[in-house]
């Protein structure tokens, strides 16, 4: 499995092979407090990089989840739909969201890694 | 305008407080733990809650104030004993709801809890239609705390000797290191409680002590969940100037006997809607499954128009589920009538619902 990648966007990535998977950041759900609902794509349905792939809400309020590659949605994580709890519990691991099958791996060349993410993060946040 | 703080801040910051802006105030909306665990920690046990920026409208005088105070509130206010509360509004002409307030009749005239962002405009408002007769002040002086859940009882008795006594919904002055202390049992969270005013120099280490005793400080988030399942409206949000109190079916808090003759603010249009009915209710909605709509949300029924709107819509940690209260045409109020709620483009099934969401837990009686 690849080095983990983040966006700005607060999702973070692996890949394995040309199928990517996806979830938010444990920084991003420290930001979100409780989350009570989650929203994943539909199986089969592309996702464009950038574009918006879901949506988690917390007590406070709505939000989008980005995708930060394109690619055909191949799996998605009912087990947090079910409970959304789980998210905050292990966002960076069991609380994945969706799966992608990606056809332009260059995308993920932009992206950041933990280091520059985790600078980002603490930039943006204070 | 610079933004204010309640003399509780440093205590909020030191408590690992998250703040946003509320009414030109910084007010920590969670603390550490989080909306969920603070709401279920004032369910099962004790939750102090700074809202000193309400505010805290003492009026002076004996009589001529309550014949006064009757022309402008639906209340039989002759009759309420000293040191009784009532629920009350603030209205217009047109009966649309300036403000929603709690009134206590107190030894040297009244009390009245107003909200932090209403409160300038009503103390303008009440000095115009009392004139110069009576001596008003809205108390920056004086901080409020809220202390809300099942030992909260226990937990003020031990600071404060005698508040177990108070019946839900009456007040008193009790002394407490050396100061007067004016204790209502009441609050907004359905769970028994009691609201606090408290010279602000007092107020943190007074907070402090409560905190020792085993309750713990709550943040605007949880108090905003835990109101809305106990179904209780929040302004701005429920009641606005736009709204009547028989169209926020608040008319429990209107008088019966100040019905038969009318005689303040609004009482043509209340006295009407009362025998023809509103055009628009506030109910409870529950949406199917885990969606949760938002205020603002539009409300269809099934030939797709439009039959209200959501006012406040979240997650409720004890009924482990989604609740929200709204208005909808008359013909659309009755309990389980289906609706269809529109988020994010699409159309969700919900049903209207009776409210409270979580029953009330109040102590109606000690004496």
């Amino acid at each position: 499995m690849s080095e983990v990648k983040f966006s700005k966007e607060h999702e973070w990535i692996t890949l394995e092979g040309d199928v990517a998977t996806i979830g938010i950041t444990k920084h991003a759900t420290e930001m979100l407090g409780d989350i009570v609902f989650a929203e994943l794509p539909e199986k089969g349905s592309n996702v464009e990089k950038n574009g918006t792939a879901g949506v988690v809400e917390s007590t406070k309020a709505a939000s989008d989840v980005y995708t930060p590659v394109s690619g055909e949605v191949v799996d998605t994580n009912q087990s947090i739909v079910d409970d959304p709890a789980k998210i905050n519990e292990d966002p960076e691991g069991s609380a994945w969201f969706f799966k992608l099958k990606i056809k332009d791996t260059s995308e993920l060349d932009t992206l950041m890694n933990k280091e520059e993410y985790d600078k980002f993060a603490k930039e943006t946040s204070s | 305008m610079e933004i204010k703080k309640t003399s509780l801040n440093k205590l909020h910051q030191s408590n690992n407080a998250k703040f946003v802006e509320f009414a030109g105030y910084e007010m920590p909306i969670q603390y550490s733990k989080g909306i969920i665990e603070e709401h279920k920690f004032t369910r099962s046990h004790s939750g102090i809650f700074d809202v000193s920026h309400m505010g805290q409208l003492f009026i002076y005088g004996y009589e001529s104030l309550t014949e006064e105070l009757e022309k402008i509130f639906p209340l039989d206010l002759k009759n309420l004993k000293q040191n009784c509360s009532k629920y009350s509004f603030l209205m217009n002409e047109d009966a649309g709801i300036y403000d929603d307030l709690i009134i206590t009749k107190i030894e040297e005239g009244y009390l009245i809890i107003l909200n932090a962002a209403c409160k300038d405009k009503d103390f303008e408002i009440l000095s115009n239609l009392l004139g110069s007769k009576f001596k008003m002040n809205l108390d920056n002086n004086r901080s409020l705390i809220a202390i809300q859940g099942p030992k909260s009882a226990e937990i003020l008795n031990s600071v404060i000797n005698g508040i177990d006594q108070l019946n839900f919904m009456t007040g008193n002055w009790f002394d407490s290191d050396n100061q007067k202390l004016f204790v209502t049992r009441s609050g907004y969270t359905g769970e028994d409680g009691f609201e606090i005013s408290i010279s602000n120099d007092k107020a943190e280490k007074f907070v402090e002590n409560l905190i020792q005793k085993g309750a713990q400080l709550i943040g605007l988030g949880a108090r905003d969940t835990l109101r809305l399942e106990a179904g209780l409206c929040l302004y701005g949000h429920e009641l606005d100037i736009n709204k009547t109190p028989v169209e926020a079916n608040l008319r429990w808090a209107i008088s019966k006997h100040r019905l038969l003759n009318g005689g303040f603010i609004g009482s043509k249009k209340i006295m009407n809607q009362m025998q023809d009915g509103a055009n628009q209710l506030r109910v409870g909605i529950k949406p199917e499954g885990r969606l949760i709509a938002r205020e603002k949300t539009k409300i269809f029924d099934d030939t797709d128009t439009q039959i209200g709107e959501i006012t406040s819509g979240t997650f409720g940690p004890s009924v482990n589920g989604p609740i929200a209260m709204g208005y909808v045409n008359k013909k659309f109020s009755k309990i389980d009538t289906k609706i269809l709620l529109e988020v994010r483009g699409k159309k969700h099934p919900a049903s209207v619902c009776a409210l409270p969401f979580y029953k009330k837990n109040y102590v109606k009686g000690v004496n």
